[in-house]
């Protein structure tokens, strides 16, 4: 082999301690030593090992050499490159150097951390930068890409969530459109009667802030609304939204009610009631439903359904009401989408043994919210099914869906401290006994392990373990028509049955049942759970792994409204900060295809997930969006006539750093350097 | 020092799980063998079948894919297409006579760091106990028979097949 000629890059390899991190279990020096002697034909001309490559003075050496010994490329041997590839990338640019010729590999949570024979280690970390080397000599120099930002940002979901991002941004004067489902914005939220831990009530303190978004000024409110099409990409989306029929005429509605008042037709309220009180078929879902305006259901609307009665239309003051309106659909120009379409409520009746749907006297804590509302079905009375009867005993079993492997593993965060809250309520408006069946109490947030202090000082029971069944088949003459919590108490150690009048389960939370529709829509992805996935579930909670996507409150995972407020708040500033840079840069991991190589055959196309190859027909050739395409690479990887090339993960550095990492398990063609 | 055989792998990784994976396996100090390199894309689809026939070529005894688990690719579904391709690539490598599992296809979350490991011990053993691969060397010695093919590449029973003219 004579491919003898002169290497044309002049590499500088930098070899980190890491204090003893790396330096217990790789013998460092002598990867620098080696790197130099064996890599030189490959253009090695400096290396150094360094207590601590990522300090100033470890920075300020790469920097030196730059400038003084001319590197046109430099491998940093140290940590992970998630944690400091940036630095490095920074301290090249710094000397002159493109921040992309640098490469960061990692020796530590690769070599050091993960083996403990020294010798191996350190033959195995020669071998790792062996392969950075040969992969940096086809680094090519690069620029971030920048995309300007449309100030306008989508919010879906107008629950607490979504409110609080929709108003941060209206607040900062930027324009936004809150699309909401339901008639009202509000969310869950708008259901409860009290909140944990301090007792406020939730309308109280929810109200104002949806009277706030529904007049704000930049807030276009589309309720009755749903998201149907969205194009385009970071800073530039262009979103449908499908505008349900409301058949009344916004502009001349005033929100006087006499038009519910006055339709003969009820309705069971299966959303905003849990099915326990009604309404009718033109309605406002609450009293402070904002927008004012209601609808009309068609489904159960008698003028609908059989042309006669327009009762409503009769008596409407303004002449609001118009059956013949139409969906309307209204296309909007953002730059940024928060996403924050909330959860599902468990359905307890797929815990058959706690017979809910079976036994009348069993609630879901939903309806047990909508019992205790002053504004409910029963003005905020707690009774049992039969609507006057107060209940004596109350049962409230905590974890009913979560934490069961049949059902949901995780945790869904809120149950403990609703259930608490429930015990409280019960306590203090029947001065019933209650008792609470918990597996482990979590109360892990301000004020909250207090709260769980007051209600024990309140003198409601504790039973520790997971209850097997509620029925009502008495055995004892003091069961009877009572039902009857099996349970086994596992403080006390022994089986129990524990008769009571009312049992409340605290059901978990679940993603959107259509959650996964919803994240294709948007294109980004859901967990095995069907939780949203955040970009880091540590450092970046509120991005999703699309840019300019952004999610917020329990879409993302079971929470309390403390966090969702933080969440809403926390994307909204995200939004911002990229609102008023006007702006942002992105890593140039792109697909580009070269025209002249391209044959038309259009194989990569249908595997682009995010639609970023635009097939042109007059030239016969795919072409790549470079702000749609997120650089996964797998059109390159397809494309038959490798006319395709991905920067920074090229075939030619991949190969390259293949060649590198087996430098020394070719015992037979090896090139320049002989098997060590 | 014992004379076992040690294997040689080459492991690619996804960027957003099975390296943040190995990344975690690191932080948490959870050992492996030392026999695996691992090579970073940024998503398993971005894995060329040529790169692990290069891998081969170039002296791996083996060759591990990893990548999000189904449904939970960041680039939505594009492990699928990982798979798809593996699934094709071991039958390809079958009929060049290289054991089809020398490849192997793993799926690791950002979580699992534990469990990315313990694959890879598992690989190790199967892989150590296929025994080295060779192929440069047979590619080599098919090169001095002249006759541009390595029988040894060939399962015996399609060699039955071939009438000489």
């Amino acid at each position: 082999m004579n491919d003898q000629a002169e290497p044309k890059e002049r590499i500088g390899v930098y070899v980190c301690h890491c204090g003893s991190n790396i330096a217990a279990t790789v013998d460092v020096a002598d990867v620098a030593v080696w790197a130099k002697e064996r890599l030189g034909d490959e253009g090695v001309v400096i290396t150094h090992d360094y207590k601590f490559m990522c300090s100033s003075l470890g920075q300020e050496l790469i920097e030196r050499d730059i400038k003084e010994e001319g590197l046109t490329r430099v491998v940093v041997a140290a940590c992970s490159p998630h944690l400091h590839e940036k630095t490095f990338r920074t301290a090249c640019a710094r000397a002159g150097l493109n921040p992309y010729l640098c490469e960061l590999v990692s020796i530590r949570e690769q070599v050091s951390w993960v083996h403990s024979d020294r010798q191996a280690a350190t033959e195995k970390a020669k071998a790792v930068v062996a392969g950075g080397v040969e992969r940096v000599i086809h680094n090519e120099p690069l620029e971030p890409l920048h995309i300007p930002i449309h100030p306008a940002t989508l919010v879906v979901g107008g629950g607490i969530a979504g409110i609080q991002a929709a108003l941060e941004l209206a607040d900062s004067g930027h324009q936004v459109y809150l699309v909401e489902r339901e008639p009202s914005i509000g969310g869950h939220m708008a259901q409860f009667d009290k909140t944990f831990p301090t007792m406020d009530c939730a309308a109280c303190i929810l109200t104002p802030k949806m009277v706030d978004a529904g007049g704000h000024p930049h807030i276009d409110l589309f309720t009755w609304s749903e998201v149907v099409r969205v194009d385009g990409f970071v800073g530039n989306f262009t979103v449908t939204i499908r505008q349900k029929p409301r058949y009344i005429d916004t502009d001349l509605c005033t929100g006087c009610g006499i038009c519910w008042e006055k339709c003969p037709k009820r309705v069971i309220d299966d959303v905003y009631e849990a099915g326990l009180g009604y309404r009718k078929a033109v309605y406002t879902p609450f009293a402070q439903a904002v927008p004012k305006y209601p609808v009309i259901d068609p489904e159960n609307c008698t003028y609908f359904i059989n042309g006669k009665c327009r009762a409503c239309e009769k008596f409407c003051p303004t002449d609001a009401i118009k059956f013949d309106q139409e969906e309307e659909f209204i296309t909007v120009q953002v730059g940024n989408i928060i996403l924050a379409t909330g959860f599902d409520l468990f359905d307890a009746r797929r815990v058959p043994q706690y017979g809910y749907g079976r036994l009348a006297n069993v609630f879901t804590s939903l309806e047990f919210e909508r019992l205790c509302n002053a504004a409910g079905p029963t003005n905020g009375q707690i009774v049992m099914r039969d609507g006057v009867t107060k209940p004596e005993l109350v049962a409230v079993i905590h974890c009913v869906g979560s934490r069961d492997r049949n059902y949901n593993n995780y945790c869904s965060v809120i149950c403990c401290m609703s259930s608490l809250k429930f015990a409280h309520l019960v306590k203090e408006r029947t001065g019933a006994r209650v008792y609470n069946f918990y597996i482990d109490m979590r109360t892990a947030f301000k004020d909250y392990d207090e709260f769980y202090q007051r209600v024990l000082e309140e003198g409601t029971i504790f039973v520790r373990g997971r209850v097997a069944e509620v029925t009502d088949a008495a055995r004892l003459p003091s069961e009877d028509g009572k039902l009857i919590v099996q349970v086994e108490d596992t403080l006390a150690g022994r089986q129990r049955r524990i008769p009571v009048d009312m049992v409340i389960l605290s059901a978990g939370l679940e993603p959107r049942h259509d959650a996964k529709a919803v994240a294709h829509q948007f294109g980004i992805s859901c967990s095995a759970n069907g939780w949203f996935i955040e970009r880091h579930p540590k450092l970046d909670p509120v991005a999703t792994m699309t840019e300019g996507i952004f999610i917020a409150g329990t879409v993302q995972g079971p929470k309390d409204i403390p966090a969702s407020v933080s969440q809403g708040a926390a994307a909204a500033a995200r939004v911002l900060g990229r609102i008023n840079k006007g702006e942002i840069e992105l890593e140039p991991v792109r697909a580009t295809i070269d025209a002249r190589h391209c044959s038309g055959c259009r194989i990569c196309n249908g595997l682009c997930p995010f639609n970023a190859i635009i097939f042109h027909e007059d030239a016969m050739v795919s072409e790549i969006n470079h702000a749609l395409c997120q650089g996964c690479g797998t059109c390159v990887a397809a494309c038959p006539a490798g006319a395709i090339s991905g920067s920074s993960f090229s075939n030619e550095q991949i190969m390259s750093q293949i060649e590198g990492l087996l430098l020394f398990d070719r015992p037979v063609r090896s090139r320049h350097f002989s098997a060590v | 020092m014992n004379d076992q055989f040690e294997p040689v792998i080459i492991g690619f990784t996804c960027n957003w799980c099975s390296y943040r994976a190995a990344d975690l396996a690191g932080t948490a100090r959870i050992k492996y063998p030392p026999n695996i390199r691992l090579i970073r894309l940024m998503c398993s689809g971005r894995m060329d079948p040529t790169f692990v026939l290069k891998a081969l070529a170039e002296g791996a005894d083996g060759v591990m894919i990893t990548g999000c688990h189904p449904g939970e690719c960041h680039y939505l579904d594009q492990n699928y297409k990982a798979l798809r391709r593996v699934l094709l690539l071991r039958r390809t490598i079958g009929q060049m006579g290289i054991e089809p599992g020398r490849v192997k296809l793993v799926w690791a979350s950002a979580a699992e760091g534990v469990r990315l490991a313990q694959e890879i011990g598992h690989f190790v053993e199967e892989i150590r106990d296929m025994g080295p691969l060779n192929w440069p060397g047979r590619l080599a010695a098919a090169h001095v028979n002249g006759h541009g093919r390595d029988d040894r590449l060939m399962p015996a029973d399609m060699m039955l097949e071939e009438v000489p003219a």
